[in-house]
């Protein structure tokens, strides 16, 4: 459990950091946190013949929340996130899930965009990027762009960034007026990854009714999805809503694997339950929000 | 003797050092050592056509590659079989590196030494194996089905057939009132200790002697089987074992491979050579335990009273043998608990698979055969419509039975006789523990938040301490420090502070005066090892010994100093004294300086005894005939049989019916385990045992598939429960003294993982209903059984069968 030789370069700058990579190729790999990359290394899982470590690059530490969302740059931690009271204020799914990250020691160092970057769909930050609707900016040797999530994951561990491009930061828009979030997952042990979870955003109308429920799930499926749950619970009050009928409504909507911990028809139940429970707290909490308001 | 420390929950003396890591593991010893790699089988079973290490030559700082051809002598025979048995028929062990074929994964093939481990893991990497693959056997089903076998000599893949009987169980079978049969399922787990194997050994050329530490619960026989491995006189070869970080039974097995082959390179080599096992390793090379598949008969009266029991078990025991049976003597001898059953027979057919070898892990086939039998005793209840506390009670060996003969023949090859105990006792305690009797009313509030709550209770009978000996070495030196030597070894049981207490408590000094060693043969070449709850029982009883023997010489030469008879003299906070004359004292360092005649005063404390120091007595030689210098004394004990000790679970399990999950709500235990030195360091021990209890139930197993591949090896997949997922435990302790030793202790080492999954699966049974006919399960099992025909189960409250008692 020792990794292969590998190069290793630590840029101080975002061109610098573009230059290692273009110079080295498809040998080389972007470190931030390292949580998921190093113990491939370790198995050698992965050879990479150079890491670029972008610790040591300014600028990439900041959230910053504005009133449209919350920017988190490719060198905050998840325990940072999680600590942020201004993120969570402007988009309360961001300290839920990232509570709900592997155990402090891996969110003092593992990054938030490192996470999406890795694209495993088990990840929490995954799915809260495509439940938010938000998108990543890619540095790449040609510029700089905005990549929406559904165009960013395109399978397990695979992304549409290709050749040298360092993920600059995340972009999670601000929760909608009138709406709750509510995040739950089930693990087999506290802070691994979970079984089955689930991030869930309720919008009420000015009426106090549902107008609309959205979920995305966390081990299920190849790439985070946001699944349109509205037409079970559409038009009632969000206090008698049906959520049980939303959970079924998804239950039928995921597409789960089986594994070693979890058959995908234990997996659709959790769905099923977490998609009501979640509902029920995301309704509560966007009707407390109207009251507050 | 003084009960100051005996008895009392003084506190580990090792956890100061062990926490604020300046503990001295296997890896932390020797930095500037070579460090080896292996090329391990990535086949269950294949044969090793030819082995290319052309393109590994030129890997810089590559130093030694083996493969089988390089052994030589005794180290190129096939490893040892540690415990032979007649009924053991086909033993087979492998070579420290395959000779011809692999026979599970992970099996050693090639040792690469370099200067360090990432460039001898390189050089590993570029070693080109050819394989010719053969047929896998996995699992205890295919292994009696035989269609393939794993020793081409072995066509039945029977290793062995152990059989034991108490009378003639057919003819009682069918002399019963009812009779029930069933079949269940029992999975694999592992030791699985934080710190891996590990061997450093190091040559000295001038002295043509070899240093070997190795994380080992058995250092004297390590040592023993590298002289014998190695063709060295044994006092050429000395193994030490360092701070170990958890062994539970793994690290008793020996000679592991690399404790050969580490110092067969050392010597090749003349430099340090080190290997630290990494966890991938340990999963695939080291040992399981526990699966088993059971086939159990019973007979029972109307009152649920056994009257025969017979039990058939294919027990895997992987692809080979070197520890011999004892795993399913274990099983077949300790499964009847506290149960006074009058036929009884079991037959355990040990089979070989394409797996890592199976040797005991804490517990020790014991888990095994508490769920058979506690599995047996719901059935009974259920069947009867009794209680399920009720109907153990009306089974219990009554107090008045001891000694409990089974004329059986226990692991240790001596008669199985319980030498005490008090299970009804036992159980009051337990019922009272867990509130049993008024369950039902925490079952409703329960139900009431939509949960679903069950309560199951197993009880057990542990065989401790079995010899056949341990020994100890007790000294004062003439500072006052005394100085306590031990050949078994420490894994972080509290071996130092418990043999500390027990000789400041025989010798009558301050704790803080006593060190203690385990696990140097420099210090005490002879010992057995550190397994079957026996350190307390007979290292501590050898310790005790020691220190008597110590004290009686102080006593007498202080008797001189002190113009006293000995009898009337005691030790207490070191100082020996005239018992109701204050003043009239000598301190023990004294004493120690006077017990060794001296010639040459280097230091204050020598001059004392110089011969020109005192009057002296000229008639007589300054050590007397028979006697001998210094103040110390070697003892051993050497126990007539084990002892047993034994205990009762109780578990209430939550489980939510929207998802499955199984939550321990309450985890109680009464434990005995006979006299107690340390009450603080039994309830450690027996919370340590019910995590691993938890762990064997709901979160561990190994998933091998068809192919022989073990998918989960690794910490990611193989789940052992943190500390978020161990319940607290409730515990009451019961003490029923072991009359075989003079400190009445019994082991109580293993005691808390052993009705872990047997009252659970009780539990778990009482809450959703069904069948549970295989363990561990989890949540995605759960909600399997509950969709599936799984037979539907009832269980009577003690209230309903009340009337029957």
């Amino acid at each position: 459990m020792k990794p292969a030789p590998f190069g290793y370069a630590d840029p101080t700058s975002v061109d610098e950091a573009l230059d290692v990579l273009t110079a080295e190729g498809e040998g080389a790999k972007v470190l931030a946190g390292g949580q998921s990359l190093l113990p491939l290394l370790s198995m050698r899982l992965a050879a990479p013949t150079t890491l670029v470590d972008i610790n040591r690059v300014p600028g990439l530490d900041q959230i910053s929340a504005g009133r449209d969302g919350v920017r988190v740059g490719a060198l905050v931690r998840h325990a940072e996130l999680l600590a942020s009271a201004e993120a969570a204020g402007v988009q309360p799914l961001l300290g839920r899930a990232t509570a709900n990250v592997a155990h402090p020691a891996i969110r003092n160092r593992g990054t938030t965009v490192g996470s999406i970057a890795h694209a495993d769909p088990s990840g929490e930050m995954t799915a809260v990027l495509a439940l938010t609707d938000g998108s990543v900016t890619v540095a790449t040797p040609g510029g700089r762009e905005t990549i929406g999530w559904g165009d960013f994951f395109l399978g397990p561990l695979e992304t549409s960034v290709h050749g040298p491009a360092v993920v600059l930061d995340a972009f999670f828009p601000a929760l909608p007026e009138r709406s709750g979030t509510a995040f739950a997952e089930i693990a087999r042990r506290k802070g691994d990854y979970a079984v089955c979870g689930a991030g869930v955003v309720v919008t009420l109308d000015a009426d106090r009714r549902v107008s609309s429920a959205r979920a995305a799930y966390l081990s299920v499926g190849l790439v985070p999805a946001v699944h349109d749950l509205t037409d079970a619970v559409v038009g009632q009050p969000v206090d008698s809503a049906d959520w049980t009928a939303a959970g079924e409504l998804a239950r039928g909507l995921v597409d789960p694997d089986g594994d070693l911990h979890a058959s995908a028809d234990y997996r659709r139940l959790l769905v099923a339950t977490l998609t009501a429970r979640t509902l029920a707290d995301a309704g509560a909490e966007a009707l407390a929000r109207m009251e507050t308001a | 003797m003084t009960t100051k420390f005996f008895g009392e929950p003084v506190r580990r003396r090792e956890d100061a050092r062990l926490i604020v890591g300046q503990g001295r593991y296997l890896d932390d010893i020797g930095s500037g050592a070579y460090e080896a790699a292996f090329v391990r089988s990535p086949y269950a079973h294949a044969r090793v056509l030819d082995i290319d290490v052309s393109a590994a030559m030129g890997v810089e700082g590559l130093l030694a590659i083996y493969t089988y051809e390089d052994l030589t002598g005794p180290l190129a025979e096939p490893l040892p079989v540690l415990i032979p048995h007649p009924q053991l028929t086909s033993p087979r062990t492998g070579y420290p590196l395959v000779k011809a074929v692999a026979q599970h994964v992970g099996e050693p093939i090639v040792m690469v030494v370099a200067t360090d481990r990432y460039i001898a893991e390189d050089a590993a990497g570029l070693i080109e194996v050819s394989y010719e693959e053969l047929p896998v056997v996995v699992g205890v089903d295919a292994a009696e089905a035989a269609e393939r076998t794993v020793h081409d000599d072995v066509p039945d893949n029977v290793a062995a057939r152990h059989h034991q009987e108490t009378g003639d169980v057919e003819a009682a079978l069918a002399a019963s009132a009812h009779t029930l049969s069933f079949t269940q399922y029992f999975e694999r787990s592992a030791s699985m200790p934080m710190e891996g194997k590990g061997v450093h050994a190091r040559w000295d050329d001038a002295d043509s002697s070899l240093r070997v530490y190795s994380s080992t619960q058995a250092s004297t026989s390590v040592r023993a089987a590298i002289a014998a491995k190695l063709e060295l006189s044994m006092e050429k070869v000395e193994v030490i074992a360092p701070d170990v970080g958890g062994g539970f039974g793994v690290k008793i097995v020996h000679p592991w491979p690399e404790e050969l082959l580490v110092p067969m390179a050392a010597r090749l080599l003349g430099h340090e050579v080190k290997w630290t096992e990494d966890r991938r390793e340990h999963f695939i090379s080291s040992a399981h335990e526990r699966q088993q598949r059971q086939e159990i008969t019973v007979g029972y009266d109307d009152d649920g009273r056994i009257t025969a029991l017979d039990v058939l078990v294919w027990h895997d025991n992987g692809a080979y043998t070197p520890y011999g049976i004892i795993v399913p003597i274990n099983t077949a001898t300790q499964l009847c608990g506290p149960y006074d059953i009058p036929v009884y027979r079991a037959r355990v057919n040990s089979v070989y698979t394409n797996t890592v070898i199976v040797t005991p892990y804490r517990g020790a086939g014991r888990p095994q055969g508490t769920f058979a039998m506690e599995r047996t005793m719901d059935r009974i209840a259920q069947e009867r419509g009794i209680d399920r506390a009720l109907v153990r009670e009306r089974n219990l060996i009554q107090p008045d039975q001891f000694p409990y003969d089974w004329g059986l023949t226990f692991q240790d090859g001596r008669p199985l006789i319980y030498d005490s105990g008090d299970y009804p006792a036992m159980m009051a305690k337990l019922k009272v523990l867990v509130d049993w009797d008024g369950f039902a009313e925490r079952r409703a509030a329960a139900e009431a938040r939509g949960k679903l709550l069950g309560i199951g209770m197993a009880p057990y009978v542990e065989g401790t301490g079995p010899g056949p000996y341990e020994g100890a070495h007790v000294q004062v030196l003439g500072s006052g420090k005394v100085l306590v030597s031990t050949g078994l070894t420490s894994q972080g049981q509290g071996h130092e502070t418990v043999f500390a207490q027990l000789a400041a408590s025989e010798l009558g000094v301050p704790l803080e005066d006593v060190e203690v060693t385990t696990g140097d043969t420099r210090r005490f070449g002879y010992a057995v090892g550190t397994f079957a709850s026996r350190a307390a029982v007979v290292s501590g009883n050898a310790v005790a010994l020691a220190a008597r023997g110590v004290k009686e010489k102080a006593l007498r030469i202080a008797a001189e100093v002190l113009e006293a008879d000995p009898a009337d003299l005691e030790i207490d906070e070191g100082l020996v004294q005239v018992k109701g004359t204050p003043g009239a004292s000598i301190p023990l360092r004294t004493v120690a300086v006077l017990s060794n005649p001296l010639r040459y005063a280097f230091d204050e404390a020598a001059r004392q005894a110089t011969q020109f120091a005192g009057p002296g007595d000229d008639s007589k030689p300054p050590v007397a005939v028979g006697d001998a210098p210094g103040l110390e004394h070697t003892d051993y004990y050497s126990p007539l049989r084990s002892t047993f000790a034994s205990g009762a679970h109780a578990v209430v399990v939550e489980i939510d019916p929207a998802t499955w999950e199984i939550a321990i709500e309450q985890y109680a235990v009464v434990h005995d385990c006979g006299t107690i030195i340390n009450p603080m360091i039994v309830e450690g021990q027996v919370h340590g045992g019910v995590a691993q209890g938890v762990g064997g139930a709901l979160y561990e197993r190994m998933a091998y598939d068809r192919d022989g591949q073990l998918t989960n090896a690794s910490f990611m997949d193989f789940l052992m429960p943190y500390a978020s997922e161990v319940p607290d435990v409730d515990i009451d302790h019961q003490s029923t003294p072991s009359p075989l030793n003079a400190l009445g202790i019994k082991g109580a080492g293993e005691a808390g993982v052993i009705p872990g999954s047997a009252a659970i699966a009780s539990a778990i049974e009482d809450a959703v209903g069904r069948r549970i006919a295989a363990m561990p399960i989890s949540p995605t099992e759960l909600y399997d059984l509950v969709r599936s025909d799984a037979e539907r189960v009832t269980n009577s409250s003690p209230h309903d069968s009340g009337a029957m008692a």
